[in-house]
């Protein structure tokens, strides 16, 4: 046993912490600090704001900007309405199948935004294959409703509404059993007790889920480019994407500027978010343990009935669209007995050299993220928890900001960062790894959030244990820790993997010839007119995504609580 | 050989001072425990003798060794230390079987496999575990976890075991059948065992020795009996046991016997100090007389199972605790009768 003085209580932890974390902030942080200090810069290389209001005075930037306000705030309010109302009614009452509810609502985020524009545009319009089959299409030449701005907001609205009825769920489930309890003993009724004592607690989680939203709406590249640019209709993500994908890095400061724009929007929303959280945890105290069922009574059916309807308008049915249009021989061509075929799907699937590729880049960069991110997140997640230092502290707050902030803005960033790299002639970008890398920035707080919460309910005598007994740091780490937070690490693998897989807005900005992802592929099918390929290829993700969240699912029961996002 | 000293041990948490100026010493093979109001210190204590804390201030020492120098900053890390500890938590690792849970600081220490199936074996045995070695931590009841917590920390033949608040988790019948198993663990392997509580039953029953804490300071480190019998301030006195305190006036001491004036009466005290100023009275040193030496009424009576505890406010407004096995009323008049209590000085 050796004898050797130690300084402090956990030097070798304190040296881990440190290399983990530097690392780790290297990572996620340099790229948004290095697009603030090229938003600052003139063209002639000094700090300056000249360049900076020449773009912000351009006609188009106001337009993007004025289009993107609208659509992310109207947007936000459909997902507002969609997410409380579902989330007050599962929260609060004795609806039946609530679990299977939840996971359906839970689909429409795991969707990637392009699938969903276009399966959106597979049931409207004139050319829909599945209106055309049941002879509901309209006349041929006039105008798919979608391509407009409402599409854009309905379609918004949809998509992020989980977000939403997750933040006011968890809101909802933090309220004391007793607090309504009391309300109903003191005689106040159903729709009363509601709106007086339920309402006024869950205002903090609505509004911090309301801005989140927006953020999120805000900074959505895929629904805005599939229904906006046909309708000439440019927010700040497709301005900042034409303009790239038109001129090349020529205009690399100028669409750093449109970022910085579109961040410092997203900053607000992002502190109001915030303000929000902190505001929600105050003077709640009281037992959590069982969750409310306020008895519906008569009106539970015909409600269950409206849900499922709900569910069944924003799932099920552009689902059917996309199935449907991926079925026929060619666009255009209306289904029948005789015209199903295959075809399509063995196209993409198997003939198509893009396809492939952008099969296994994207898988390998899926994997390669959740790989990485789990060696990283899992020590340093228990070392943070154990050692908490300024640094650390810092970081923790500051580590969602490459999720948070639009997909635009960080890839816009990585490219800043990585053109050039110091002290070289080369250059990452055109690469494969400039889209690793911006990966594993972005998708960095979803590994790392679950293991956090898994390591926070751990016992922090496990540890203590191990080391009483004579472990070291890394006999600690590798026979207690890891195998304790494990599940909670697959559950955030699996998450990452999903997320990255169907991954467009970063890797939009970010791809060249050969580094194609299957978000790219989809993208420029739609944009080249092959829906009938591009569906066959949506479908295909869409039974992975519900593969994998089904696999969540079922390792859920093996998880602490706040580990699966969906679960409670 | 494991005796502990620590000299001038200091701790602060952020600001707060935690454990003020502890210099003491547990000799090889005491059983010690440390007793203390929550917050007092006692756990923080513990920790430090762990190494999961630094000492602010001070040093630590096993043997001739330095474990841990507040001073110049160093300590040995936990892992190097050889003590065993029992969480309160029991934190058996809930992926291990019990088995490999007590075979784990053998794995870590490189034992060969042969040796590890014997000294686990034998771990096991002691702690009447055999049959659920191969169980999971979850499969346990909250007695048997903590034979499992205190087989995994005697596997290794730790210099000294430290135990916090091992007990606190089970229910009355347990705790006491518990308690056996950590006096005979004590006796036959003469193992420095220090233990945090709260609860002074369970100090006086088990330690040798009591170091009684409070606001971060030892007040008293004496057996259980001196502790009880012989108090040395105030706090001692109405912590351990039950009793009042009172002032005693003009004592005039001859050799070891004293008398002085307590609630107005001139009696004998037993002191150590040459002017106390206070008395502790017990129980024990009131006898209920229709001749006492002062008056008191019954104001509350407590059954404690073949005896009653009488709650009397004497004519002074002082309230005193007599036990008798005959019943009085509440409100009822009697004598009280004072026999030469410990006496202490307190400033």
């Amino acid at each position: 046993m050796g004898v050797a003085m130690q300084n402090g209580s956990n030097r070798s932890e304190s040296r881990l912490l440190s290399v983990i974390l530097v690392t780790a902030i290297c990572l996620t942080l340099s790229p948004v600090l290095r697009l603030f200090i090229e938003g600052l810069t003139t063209n002639q290389g000094t700090l300056g704001l000249s360049l900076a209001s020449e773009i912000l005075a351009k006609p188009s930037t106001l337009n993007a900007l004025k289009y993107s306000l609208i659509t992310a705030a109207f947007g936000t309010l459909v997902s507002l309405i969609l997410g409380a109302a579902f989330a007050f009614l599962v929260a609060l009452t004795d609806l039946r199948a609530k679990a299977i509810l939840v996971f359906c609502l839970m689909i429409p985020m795991m969707i990637p935004p392009q699938i969903t524009a276009l399966s959106w545009t597979q049931i409207t319009g004139p050319s829909s294959v599945l209106l055309k089959a049941l002879g509901l299409a309209p006349p041929l030449g006039s105008p798919q409703p979608l391509y407009s701005v409402e599409g854009i907001i309905l379609l918004l609205g949809i998509q992020h509404m989980s977000i939403i009825f997750l933040t006011t769920r968890a809101g909802l489930r933090a309220i004391p059993q007793e607090v309504v309890e009391a309300a109903r003993i003191s005689g106040a009724h159903g729709l009363r007790t509601w709106w007086q004592v339920v309402m006024p607690l869950t205002l903090p989680s609505l509004a911090a889920g309301t801005a989140i939203t927006f953020v999120t709406a805000l900074g959505n590249f895929g629904i805005p480019a599939m229904l906006g640019i046909p309708a000439g209709y440019i927010t700040l993500p497709a301005l900042i994407y034409q303009k790239l994908a038109g001129l090349g890095t020529s205009v690399l400061a100028e669409v750093a500027v449109l970022a910085m724009l579109i961040s410092v929007v997203a900053v607000i929303g992002i502190l109001a978010q915030r303000f929000f959280q902190t505001r929600q945890k105050i003077y709640l105290v009281g037992s959590t343990s069982r969750p409310l069922a306020i008895p519906l009574g008569a009106a539970r059916l015909p409600i269950e009935i409206l849900l499922w309807g709900v569910v069944c308008i924003i799932l099920v049915l552009p689902m059917l669209g996309l199935m449907t249009t991926s079925l026929v021989p060619a666009y255009g061509v209306p289904l029948s007995f005789d015209t199903i075929t295959l075809t399509s799907w063995w196209e993409v699937l198997f003939r198509q050299p893009v396809s492939a590729r952008a099969f296994v880049n994207s898988f390998s960069l899926a994997f390669g993220t959740a790989f990485v991110l789990m060696i990283l997140c899992l020590p340093l997640a228990w070392l943070m928890a154990r050692n908490p230092i300024r640094l650390s502290r810092l970081f923790d707050s500051l580590l969602d900001l490459p999720y948070a902030l639009p997909g635009v803005v960080l890839s816009i960033a990585m490219i800043l960062l990585l053109i050039n790299l110091p002290f070289t002639e080369a250059t990452l970008y055109g690469t494969i790894w400039i889209i690793f890398l911006a990966y594993l920035a972005r998708f960095f707080s979803i590994m790392f959030r679950p293991i956090q919460a898994s390591i926070k309910q751990l016992d922090p005598a496990m540890g203590e244990a191990a080391q009483s007994i004579g472990a070291s740091l890394y006999q600690r780490l590798r026979d207690v820790i890891v195998p304790l937070s494990a599940p909670a690490a697959a559950a955030g693998a699996i998450l990452v993997f999903l997320t990255a897989f169907n991954e467009l807005t970063v890797s939009a900005l970010l791809w060249s010839s050969g580094t194609e992802t299957l978000g790219v592929v989809i993208f420029n099918l739609d944009d080249s007119g092959e829906n009938v390929m591009a569906s066959a290829l949506s479908m295909t993700i869409v039974m992975v995504v519900m593969l994998l969240m089904a696999v969540v699912q079922l390792l859920s029961r093996h998880l602490p609580k706040g580990i699966v996002p969906w679960q409670t | 050989m494991a005796d502990i000293t620590l000299l001038s041990v200091n701790k602060v948490f952020s600001g707060t001072p935690a454990l003020q100026d502890i210099t003491t010493r547990f000799e090889d093979g005491e059983f010690i425990a440390l007793l203390g109001p929550s917050g007092c210190g006692k756990t923080t204590l513990l920790r430090l003798l762990a190494g999961f804390e630094m000492p602010s201030k001070g040093q630590i020492r096993i043997g001739t060794r330095d474990i841990a120098d507040g001073h110049k900053g160093v300590m040995v890390p936990p892992e190097e230390r050889n003590m065993g500890f029992v969480f309160q938590s029991y934190a058996l690792w809930p992926h291990m079987t019990v088995r490999r849970n007590v075979s784990y600081p053998l794995e870590i220490r490189r034992f060969s496999k042969k040796e590890i199936l014997k000294l686990t074996d034998a771990a096991l045995n002691t702690t009447g575990l055999e049959a659920y070695a191969d169980r999971m931590p979850s499969e346990l009841s909250g007695g048997q976890r903590q034979r499992v917590a205190l087989a995994r920390c005697l596997v290794s033949n730790p210099d000294a075991v430290l135990l916090d608040e091992p007990l606190a988790n089970l229910d009355v019948a347990l705790r006491a059948s518990m308690q056996a198993v950590f006096t005979d663990f004590h006796k036959r392997t003469r193992a420095t065992m220090v233990y945090v509580t709260h609860d002074q039953a369970e100090a006086m029953a088990m330690a040798d020795r009591i170091a009684v804490m409070d606001n971060g300071r030892i007040q008293q480190f004496d057996t259980p009996q001196n502790l009880y019998e012989r108090p040395k301030n105030r706090f001692v006195a109405e912590f351990v046991g039950l009793g009042t305190v009172v002032p005693v006036f003009g004592v005039e001491k001859m050799d070891s016997l004293a008398h002085g004036h307590v609630l107005g009466k001139r009696i004998k005290v037993q002191s150590n100090h040459d002017s106390p100023s206070h008395v502790c009275l017990r129980p024990e040193n009131l006898t209920i007389s229709e001749t006492g030496d002062f008056r008191a009424k019954v104001a509350r009576v407590t059954y404690l199972g073949g005896k009653y505890l009488l709650e009397t406010v004497s004519d002074c407004g002082t309230r005193l605790l007599a036990e008798t096995r005959a019943k009085f009323d509440v409100g009822v008049q009697l004598g009280l009768t004072i026999s030469t209590p410990w006496a202490f000085y307190e400033e």
